[in-house]
Formats: structure tokens, sequence, C-alpha cells
């Protein structure tokens, strides 16, 4: 049984264009017959540009979303047919950390835990071992969310997706808008999560090396269309490059820098 | 019962009591803020109950106006309450910023709106006693044969109502973010005005009255008037139709806000920015 089974996952969304009586509905396929599957245990990172799909499809895995076509299944579990049973095997961790800002790193973790079956007894011990896990400073672990650096907060964030011991976890974008010790030490943390944690990661990400670095096979999503998915060397090979930016390069006839310009303009 | 519905059953009284845990930290940290609503709360009530203090009438029935008036601010602020906390499940996680992860947890949505509910009936009734407690202090209001065990048993009943409505105006938010929250007050207001909360239906227009019969807080101040006033018990004619409207006020809230995030998550409005 593979981990995560996806065969011809479509979705739309409505965008509203114009103003006044020239408004009008147009349909925009975000996902456009997406295939793919990942084995257990497998790190598979997808890489693409903004809007290009990468957040819907870990949306849709995480049972925020309901799809236009296709299927998607969850160790066997039909995601959008028994999405309690999805739940309950997936955590996320995601570009915002997403906190209620006046609590703290373990209220927070306190009750979130709660909604996954974890009682008080539980995760009184485990709170603490696991934020220091990921370098959380142990003084700090009472101290209100909103008064923490973006990185701390990123921290808590996957303390938190692992505190629920999920067997896939979705990463989308976890370290972008971080400063590069942060990232340094959340990417660190991700490869020792994967390394000892029995669990099959599903990274989307803007970042090259990071994908070459954490994945066993990586994913060029383009335009909503997973265009391949195969480990580094393969992808180069495919496209006659050297390095991935290139495989990136010539597989969607963009760059990576073109698209930061744009995000930037 | 089969250890697959028993654990089941455990997993979600788990969620349940991780629901009224988030809303005692955020209690807990707003604290300054809930000291400043009930403050406002208080001066409010009081701006009211001292009307009755102004009218050229004997003294007992000044009291008993002020007590009628009491009554209707008390009330309503322990409903508008309970109404508030369940409307804003939604528009509250929206603005944290935690809405997708509360939504991918696997706890079911009637345990998620209920927790929420029976927070909030907790939380007013510790609010609606202090202020009460402070409005007839500082006015001096005699209430010596108020049934205060009756009062309560009715309004037990009648939050059951106010939580299915709080459901229905939840899902607002979710289906439009901002007009949502906005018509969710505006449903309040509603309430509020053909309910009878400092006069009796009866002075209303008659359209007006007709929808005071669809409103639970026009049964639970009759009752509880007529409780804190004169002492009477649990009276059927307020209770029935409390019940009726419990009955039928939850499972269709349940069924539209089923509704309304089945339809937020087709057009992938179930996230932070709406």
């Amino acid at each position: 049984m593979f981990a995560v089974e996806v065969h011809n996952l479509r979705k739309e969304f409505v965008r509203k264009e114009g103003s006044g009586l020239a408004r009008r509905r147009r349909r925009v396929a975000a996902l456009k017959d997406v295939t793919f599957t990942i084995e257990r245990g497998e790190c598979v990172a997808v890489l693409g540009q903004n809007g290009s799909g990468k957040s819907t499809l870990v949306r849709l895995l995480a049972t925020l979303l309901l799809h236009d076509g296709g299927d998607a299944r969850v160790f066997g579990h039909d995601v959008f047919r028994e999405p309690r049973a999805v739940q309950r095997l997936v955590n996320r961790v995601s570009v915002e950390a997403s906190f209620f800002k006046k609590m703290s790193a373990t209220e927070n973790l306190s009750y979130s835990a709660r909604f996954y079956g974890l009682t008080g007894a539980q995760t009184k011990p485990r709170i603490p071992e696991i934020l220091a896990r990921v370098g959380f400073p142990d003084d700090r672990r009472n101290e209100a969310m909103e008064n923490l650096s973006r990185g701390m907060q990123q921290k808590v964030a996957l303390a938190r997706a692992l505190l629920t011991a999920p067997v896939l976890l979705l990463l989308d974008e976890p370290t972008t808008g971080l400063d590069p010790r942060s990232k340094l030490e959340v990417q660190e943390f991700i490869e020792e999560m994967w390394r000892t944690h029995d669990a099959t990661t599903l990274l989307c990400t803007h970042d090259l090396a990071e994908a070459e670095a954490l994945a066993d096979r990586i994913g060029i999503l383009d335009d909503g269309e997973l265009l391949c998915l195969e480990p580094a060397d393969e992808l180069k090979r495919r496209y006659r490059s050297d390095t991935l930016e290139e495989a990136f390069f010539a597989a969607t006839g963009r760059s990576f820098e073109q698209e930061r310009e744009e995000v930037a303009s | 019962m089969t250890h697959g519905a028993a654990a089941t059953l455990r997993h979600e009284l788990i969620g349940f009591s991780g629901v009224l845990q988030r809303n005692v930290y955020l209690v807990k940290r707003y604290i300054w803020w809930d000291v400043a609503f009930m403050l406002w709360t208080i001066a409010n009530t009081l701006t009211i109950v001292f009307i009755a203090r102004g009218v050229n009438v004997s003294a007992a029935q000044q009291n008993a106006l002020a007590t009628k008036f009491l009554v209707g601010g008390v009330i309503w602020a322990y409903l508008g309450i309970i109404f508030e906390i369940v409307t804003e499940t939604v528009a509250w996680e929206r603005w944290e910023g935690t809405i997708e992860y509360t939504f991918m947890a696997p706890v079911s949505r009637p345990v998620h709106l209920f927790g929420m509910g029976i927070f909030s009936v907790l939380y007013g009734i510790v609010r609606a006693a202090i202020l009460f407690v402070c409005v007839v202090a500082f006015i001096g209001i005699h209430v010596p044969h108020a049934n205060y065990p009756a009062a309560l048993a009715v309004l037990a009943i009648a939050s059951l109502s106010f939580i299915g409505i709080g459901m229905m105006t939840a899902v607002l938010p979710l289906i439009s973010p901002e007009k949502g929250t906005q018509l969710g007050f505006i449903a309040q207001g509603l309430m509020l005005v053909v309910s009878g909360v400092y006069y009796d239906v009866s002075v209303l227009p008659g359209w007006m009255q007709w929808i005071s019969k669809i409103s639970p807080a026009t049964y639970a101040l009759r009752a509880n008037r007529e409780q804190i006033l004169r002492g009477a018990g649990v009276a059927w004619a307020d209770v029935w139709p409390l019940v009726v409207l419990g009955l039928v006020s939850v499972p269709l809230g349940l069924l539209v806000f089923r509704t309304g995030e089945r339809y937020a998550k087709k057009h992938g409005k179930l996230k932070r920015s709406g």
C-alpha cells in the first residue's frame, strides 16, 4: 500500500474578474489531473512557482479542500470520503506558523494535541521534550507566541506536528521567510525527524537546495501540472542539466530568479 | 458499546476538553479585556436600570420596574455572550490564523461547536451572576421572592436554542469572511429588538410580534421576569416553546454549518485570508 496515492486529481477555483456590470466569473484550474504515488517512509519534494498549485495539493491532502475530479488516498483511506481517518494520520506545517498569539507555546501545543486524542497527562511530559528537540529555549515555553521570532514560531509549529505523531507530514514551504540560521535549524530538524520518526513527508518548497538535501524524489509542478517526479540526479539527467535550477528552468521554461523578481515587484 | 465506538467516544471527549481548555487559556490571557468588558456591561445595564428610578411611581412599583429592566439586561448579556462566542467560532480563528489547523484536526464538528457552546454557557453564567449581584447591590433592588433555581433551569433550556442559532450564524464568516461577521451582528440585533428585552412584546408591531414567537429570548425573558419578581416556578407555557426551538435549532444549526463548511472547502474559503 502506498502512503499517498493521487490519481488524476483536479481542482478548480472561481475567479472574479472586472468590475461593475463587466464583472464575470472564470474557472481557473489549480491542479490539472495530477497523478503520483509516495512510498511509506519516503520524502518527496514538490517544486513550483507561486500559484503553481503546491499549496492546493497540500490543502487537498489535508482535507481542507474538496476536489473537482480524480481521487486521492492516504494509507488506503479516501481523502474525500473518509476525511476523519485521514485527519488522524496527517499533520501539516505551513509557511505561516498560525497560533493563538496571546497563548504560550505550551498552551497552544496542549490544546491542539487534545484534538488528536492526546490527554493532558500524555502531553505534559512530552511537550517540554519535543520543544527541546526542536531547539526551543526552555525558559520561553510559557511566553506568549506574539513575543517570539518567526523562526521560533516555526519551531513550535514543527513541534505541534510532531506531537501528534503523524504518519504523513505535509510541509508547505516551512522555511520560507526564515533567516538563514533558523532555516538551517528547521531543515536539520526535518531531516532528523524524517530519519528517526516513521513518517512519510511531502515537502512543497521554493528552495531548490532544501529539496535536493531532504527529498528522495523531486517533482516539478507548473501551472497545475506535475511535469516530473524522480530523484534529483535523474531529473538533472532527463533535462541534461548540471544543477536542479537548470533542470527546473528546462522543465518549465522559466527560472526561479524570474519568479523571485515577480514576487518582489 | 464496541471497542471502536468506545475509542471514538473517548477521542471526541478529549477533543471536547481541548476546546474548553483553549477557551479557558484565552480568557486567562485576555483577562484585562474581560474585566473592561464586564465593567462596560455593568455600566450599560445601570444606565437602563436607573431609568426606573426616575419614573414617578411608588417605591414598590419603581423596584418592580428596576427588576424588570435588570432581568432584561442580565438575560440579554447572558444570551448575547452565548450567541457571540458560538457565532465567532470561525471569525476568531480566522483572525488568529488557526482556522486551518482546527478544521483539519480529527475532531467532529458537532463536538467542536458544542465545546464552544458549553464553554459559552459556563462563561455566560459567571458573567451574568457578577452583573446581577453588582447591579442589585449598586441600585439597591429588592428581590425577596426570586426563584433562582427555576430561573437557572429556564436559562439552561434556552441556552440550547441559542447555541443552535449561533451555529447557523457561525457559518456566515465561512461563506463570506467579512460580510458574514457583519450579518451575525445584524441577526443578534434583530433578536434583541423582537424579544422584549426591556418591554413587553405586545408593544411591538404585529409582524415583529410574529418574529418574537420564534426567538428563544422571548420565552426566557418572560419566564425569568416572573421567577425573579414573583418567585414563579418553571412554567410549561415557557418551557415547551424553548424545547421545540432547541430541538429544531440545534440539528438545523449543525446541518447549516456542515453545508457551509462543504461550500467553503469547495471554494477554497477555509483559510485565514478567506
